[in-house]
């Protein structure tokens, strides 16, 4: 369970989150939505750990544990995941080197076997087969020379090999054609079980036709305005966020 | 000669001239050399492969391989203006002289220097590979040792039509010690220069290739990657001389530079007259893994034919913040992250070297390099 109380940030001595208050219970999906400049990336980047964003008040527990003093890649152990909105390009390291690199680090810290190259060969091939993907993703420097699609689609690989407790997905969707969008779907939606959750950022409803999420929050203004059941994305969707503030 | 010292002896070069303007030969024309120490027997790499060992500049005929195709030290003229191939043509007392016929394929081998310090010493090996009509030849070049010492190599190539020659060195030295190599490649028609200079030890180090391309098709590919921490400065300077058409050529320099670590490079492609179609590139990248470090870059093209391809480039840049923040985020602790996108980093330079042996002993090296940050 991820329950965020009262959340501050700035980057330098710009204040973007203004005391949000949120809480995502295991096993459901929740949207958050909101105009550009609302903070959603900002919170993203704040749960994930990147340096660079200052909490100045407020508090973030993932299955009861403070995780804001957590470095990046221990949060990553604990079983938060972020899918990129621009994923990183990463020439001269191979696919696979970084996949098992990862996995193995992730592994370690949870106090599980590491994996040889011919067992994790074998869980990748059949990640990406339930990921319609190519087998020479795995040959291909990470990320570089990947079409939008192909950078979303190796982002769901990572989820699938790393199984997270608590996936983000910063505005995955942007860019995204409609059976890339799909895939991400499916990827969320494998993932789905009483022991996972997920934090789906999007600017745009049409996500979560294919992720329908359990509640849908709007981030305007550094803060929580609105939270509903996953029909407020539609009304959203038609009437557009103008006057959320006031509501 | 014990206890004598350089400046009493020759000029070395100064920075007033320009192909010495960015290493500084001071601290070594101050030592005060003695007679080298008796040999000991050093450790040698696990690399089944035929050898020849040298040991604070004396062939080490015990630890060596009997090769058909090597002959003892012979001293010979220095015919370049080089300052310290002509100092080392003065002084030099032993090296090899490897001579592969025509069409031999001579597979591998290893050429290890070993110096071990008590008092200062220098060594001037002197090495003549020469390599026959289509003949084949892999050289796997270690330098290492402890304390204070110089080791001035001059290695002289000749490639015959055809021929294949691919050098691989690994600079090693400890790291009070100096390290200044120099190799001349003459490269005929169709024949291959292929050299990877990996420079980690030292306290000063240089590296000077001169590779003249002599007929059609000749080849020179030169990659080095310079790993320097502390105080280290390193040089690698390269100059391909196109004298011939149709040749191409590639210098591709990679510096990793933490600490106070100082690199140079100063690469340049001459192209004769006659060299139409000539194909050069040359790129220099350095990685600044503290505010401290420095890199000096020299880039320099003399073109005289007008139908040519020629390129050169040259970054100097720091980790990217948002590639290690990606892979910090997959769980790879800091270290790791800076350890992957060094060893990225690195990538063009290496990827070159394709000799099993000579990969992994190598990527070894960087590994270890890395680890004792």
């Amino acid at each position: 369970m991820l329950e965020i109380k009262n959340l501050h940030a700035r980057i330098g001595e710009k204040e973007i989150l203004k005391g949000v208050n949120l809480t995502v219970p295991d096993g459901e999906i929740h949207a958050i939505m909101g105009p550009n400049g609302a903070g959603k990336s900002t919170l993203s980047y704040v749960l994930s750990g990147r340096d660079g964003y200052e909490v100045t008040q407020g508090e973030v527990f993932y299955n009861g544990q403070n995780i804001l003093e957590l470095e990046p890649e221990d949060r990553a152990a604990a079983g938060i995941f972020l899918a990129f909105q621009y994923p990183v390009e990463l020439p001269g390291v191979g696919n696979a080197n970084f996949l098992r690199t990862a996995l193995n680090a992730v592994r370690r810290k949870r106090g599980e076997a590491e994996l040889d190259a011919v067992a994790f060969l074998k869980l990748a091939r059949a990640a990406i087969k339930n990921l319609s993907m190519k087998e020479d993703f795995l040959k291909r420097n990470v990320n570089v020379g990947f079409s939008g699609g192909e950078k979303k689609r190796n982002e769901m690989l990572q989820m699938a090999l790393l199984q997270p407790g608590l996936a983000i997905l910063d505005e995955t969707d942007s860019g995204l054609d409609i059976d890339a969008l799909k895939i991400v779907a499916e990827g969320v939606n494998a993932l789905r079980s009483p022991t996972f959750a997920a934090l789906v950022i999007t600017h745009y409803q049409r996500l979560l036709d294919h992720i329908v999420p359990d509640v849908v929050h709007v981030l305007s203004g550094g803060r929580i305005v609105r939270t509903g059941p996953a029909a407020l994305a539609l009304e959203l969707e038609e009437r557009g966020y103008a006057g959320l503030e006031a509501a | 000669m014990p206890g004598w010292k350089l400046r009493n002896m020759v000029a070395l070069p100064t920075n007033k001239l320009e192909a010495w303007r960015y290493t500084d030969l001071a601290p070594l024309s101050t030592l005060s050399f003695a007679q080298a120490p008796q040999a000991t027997a050093p450790a040698l790499p696990a690399l089944d492969m035929p050898r020849l060992v040298f040991v604070n500049g004396v062939f080490a005929g015990g630890l060596s391989s009997s090769l058909d195709f090597a002959a003892p030290f012979a001293a010979g003229a220095e015919d370049s203006a080089l300052p310290l191939a002509l100092l080392n043509a003065g002084l030099a007392r032993d090296g090899v002289v490897l001579n592969v016929p025509d069409g031999v394929d001579a597979g591998t081998i290893l050429l290890f220097a070993q110096a071990t310090a008590t008092e200062p010493f220098a060594a001037h090996l002197r090495h003549r590979v020469t390599l026959g009509q289509g003949a084949r030849l892999t050289i796997i070049d270690i330098a290492k040792g402890d304390g204070v010492y110089w080791h001035n190599p001059v290695t002289d190539i000749a490639l015959a039509p055809g021929a294949q020659l691919a050098h691989y060195r690994l600079q090693d030295e400890s790291r009070e010690a100096f390290n200044t190599a120099t190799i001349k490649a003459e490269i005929a028609a169709g024949a291959v220069y292929e050299h990877f200079t990996a420079t980690i030890g030292a306290r000063l180090s240089r590296t000077e290739i001169h590779a003249t391309l002599r007929g059609e098709q000749a080849s020179a590919q030169l990659s080095a990657a310079q790993l320097l921490t502390g105080e280290q400065h390193g040089d690698f300077t390269s100059v391909v001389a196109h004298k011939a058409p149709n040749c191409p050529s590639r210098q591709t320099v990679k510096s990793v530079l933490s600490g106070l670590a100082r690199g140079v490079f100063q690469g340049r492609i001459e192209v004769d007259r006659i060299a139409q179609k000539t194909d050069g590139y040359q790129m220099s990248r350095a990685l600044l893994l503290s505010p401290h470090a420095e890199m000096d870059i020299k880039p320099e093209l003399q073109i005289y034919a007008d139908d040519v391809k020629c390129s050169h480039g040259a970054t100097i840049g720091t980790l990217d913040e948002n590639q290690l923040f990606y892979l910090r985020s997959r769980g790879i602790p800091e270290d790791e992250a800076r350890a992957l996108l060094i060893r990225a980093f690195l990538d063009e330079a290496l990827e070159p070297v394709r000799q099993e042996d000579a990969k992994e002993l190598l990527e070894a090296a960087i590994e270890t390099w890395w680890t004792r940050q």
